[in-house]
């Protein structure tokens, strides 16, 4: 059985597929990776199923050692990785030998960087993922962020990897996918709570990712928005990529590891497209709102997904 | 957000009232306001209604029965459900379409009769700090809020916020008080909290501003049992007072 060792676990490192969906009535969100698109692609590049389960590391990645050979691809955020020491390429396909040590620095750029492996990690599931949910403990790796001495096993990859044959993702496909700053929203069901005034304040300022910031939510600093009647309401469902306006008039976008429900009005709701775009956010970066209609949403992430099931993704 | 495309505030309030919440996501409301067309201001807190929520089990329950293609999740709370779906595979207007179809005809959907469940709470001192607090404010004694924390028949209304988290109202007018202006960075598991006429456990240790009466040892999150939680939608909870024994008895049992 194949297995990495950790020899240091970077900032936050968890287990992450593509998350648990259908427990909203237990008030349980899916989790997953903050940044799916980059996982898929991850995935893809090794020969997995686009849903395996890869580590998602944090501005900071980690060190691990290969005891046995293993194909892997990094993706997402450039965290400068070697193989024992020397330098090696993002979004690619690597072979690493017996023994080899995969280290990986602060990022240059991006919030995430993901190591997929040949077969996926394996966890047991809970609940049908292998997502780490940290606020509930449960999921991926013992339900926790990794730690120095942890001891992860590698599924057995179908067929095997004796012929090894390098791929990469296509430069203009990376291109196309790359996170953006200007991110793209529709209307919230609150959205006409807003006065007029208050929207032009909305989509006209930059705000600022707060270090608070997590895979629960995205805790905004800027221009305040004021909320109509005190800014409560009753709780109610929400969705992810929801911007909720907290009391103090500081928007939140509800990520990942949201709470199912809440009691704050929605001004907006990042499309579907750009919510990998959202993984990919350091605290201090500056973003700023569009407003788009939901036909162009549903555009958008049409021709994200042709891209990403396209042949010429990727190329050997 | 409202469609373009059709009615919407639609004119019946059985019908329920749609929004666009995301380009994956649509929100059924059963308030009042779905009675009046076009009506912008916020929902009141007010506004839950037993008939409302009756009718939020009802669409959850229809839908867990006869999942419809391409829903991904529900949402449920006081008086709405959220549905998410796959936005490759369903557009708002043929899910607005098919759930019509099934609200109309959910009111012959038998709902699972409510359990009964009885939570064992040890109240105040370290367990319940602000059980003193909340008494003060009213001009009671923290032995008759206890009293009225625990003598209320509380409804379900939905589980929400995060893993295994019970909605429950509601709470003894006289004991009706606000959240914390500050929330706690982190609230011990089970402690047993109200906000507003709302009261609740907290299953988990998670931040929050709810105020704390006590804390019950009894699990209420069970991610290994099938149900998940100690309890469902639409079950009746009533808390019973127990000593610091009692509870240390119970913890380790």
């Amino acid at each position: 059985m194949s297995l990495i060792e950790v020899r240091a676990p970077g900032l936050l490192t968890t287990v992450q597929d593509l998350g648990r969906e259908g427990f909203g009535p237990m008030g349980v969100s899916p989790s997953g990776a903050a940044d799916p698109v980059a996982l898929r692609i991850g995935n893809r590049l090794v020969g997995n199923a686009e849903g395996a389960a890869g580590l998602e590391m944090t501005l900071l990645g980690g060190t691990f050692v290969f005891p046995e050979r293993a194909v892997v691809a990094l993706t997402g955020a450039n965290f400068g990785a070697t193989v024992d020491n020397g330098s090696i390429e993002m979004w690619s396909s690597l072979e690493v030998q017996p023994g080899q040590t995969l280290r990986m620095g602060p990022t240059r750029a991006g919030a995430r960087c993901y190591l997929c492996v040949k077969g996926g990690i394996d966890v047991k599931l809970f609940l049908g993922s292998a997502s780490t949910h940290l606020l509930s403990g449960l999921g991926g790796f013992e339900g926790r962020s990794l730690r120095k001495g942890d001891v992860l096993r590698i599924r057995a990859a179908n067929g095997g990897f004796r012929t090894f044959r390098k791929t990469k993702m296509a430069g203009r496909a990376l291109e196309k996918l790359s996170p953006r700053r200007v991110l793209r929203v529709t209307a919230g069901p609150q959205s006409e709570w807003f006065t007029e005034e208050v929207q032009k304040v909305f989509y006209g300022n930059t705000f600022r990712v707060a270090e608070e910031s997590n895979r629960m939510g995205l805790r905004l600093e800027g221009a305040a928005i004021s909320t109509p009647s005190g800014g409560e309401m009753i709780s109610e469902g929400v969705s992810l990529g929801a911007v909720q306006i907290t009391a103090s008039g500081l928007p939140i976008i509800l990520f990942v590891e949201q709470q199912t429900t809440g009691g704050y009005p929605k001004i907006a709701n990042v499309i579907s497209a750009d919510l990998s775009s959202l993984g990919q956010l350091r605290p201090r970066d500056e973003i700023r709102f569009e407003r788009v209609e939901l036909d162009t949403a549903r555009m958008l992430l049409l021709e994200q997904e042709k891209l990403l099931a396209s042949k010429e993704l990727i190329v050997e | 957000m409202r469609y373009t495309f059709d009615r919407m505030g639609t004119s019946a309030s059985r019908g329920g009232r749609f929004l666009v919440a995301s380009d994956q996501a649509l929100i059924v409301y059963f308030d009042p306001q779905a009675d009046e067309n076009g009506a912008k201001a916020p929902p009141l807190q007010n506004q839950i209604t037993i008939e409302g929520h009756e009718r939020v089990r009802r669409l959850l329950r229809l839908m867990e029965l006869e999942p419809i293609a391409g829903v991904r999740n529900l949402h449920p709370a006081y008086c709405s459900l959220l549905i998410k779906f796959d936005a490759l595979k369903l557009r708002h207007e043929e899910l607005d379409k098919i759930l019509r179809g099934y609200i109309s005809r959910m009111e012959k959907v038998a709902l699972p009769e409510p359990r009964f469940v009885e939570i064992p709470v040890c109240y105040g001192g370290e367990f319940g700090p602000d059980l003193q607090n909340v008494a003060d404010s009213h001009g009671l004694t923290a032995e008759r809020a206890i009293e009225l924390h625990a003598s209320t028949t509380y409804t379900v209304y939905f589980l929400g916020f995060a893993p295994g988290f019970a909605y429950l109202g509601e709470v003894a007018e006289e004991l009706v008080t606000p959240r914390l202006a500050t929330p706690r960075k982190s609230v011990p598991a089970g402690s047993v909290g109200i906000a507003g006429s709302q009261t609740g456990v907290y299953p988990i240790s998670t931040p929050g501003g709810w105020r704390l009466l006590g804390r019950t040892p009894v699990a209420m999150f069970r991610p290994e049992s099938p149900e998940m939680s100690l309890l469902s939608i639409g079950d009746r909870v009533r808390f019973v007072s127990i000593s610091r024994a009692q509870f240390a008895e119970l913890e380790n049992s």
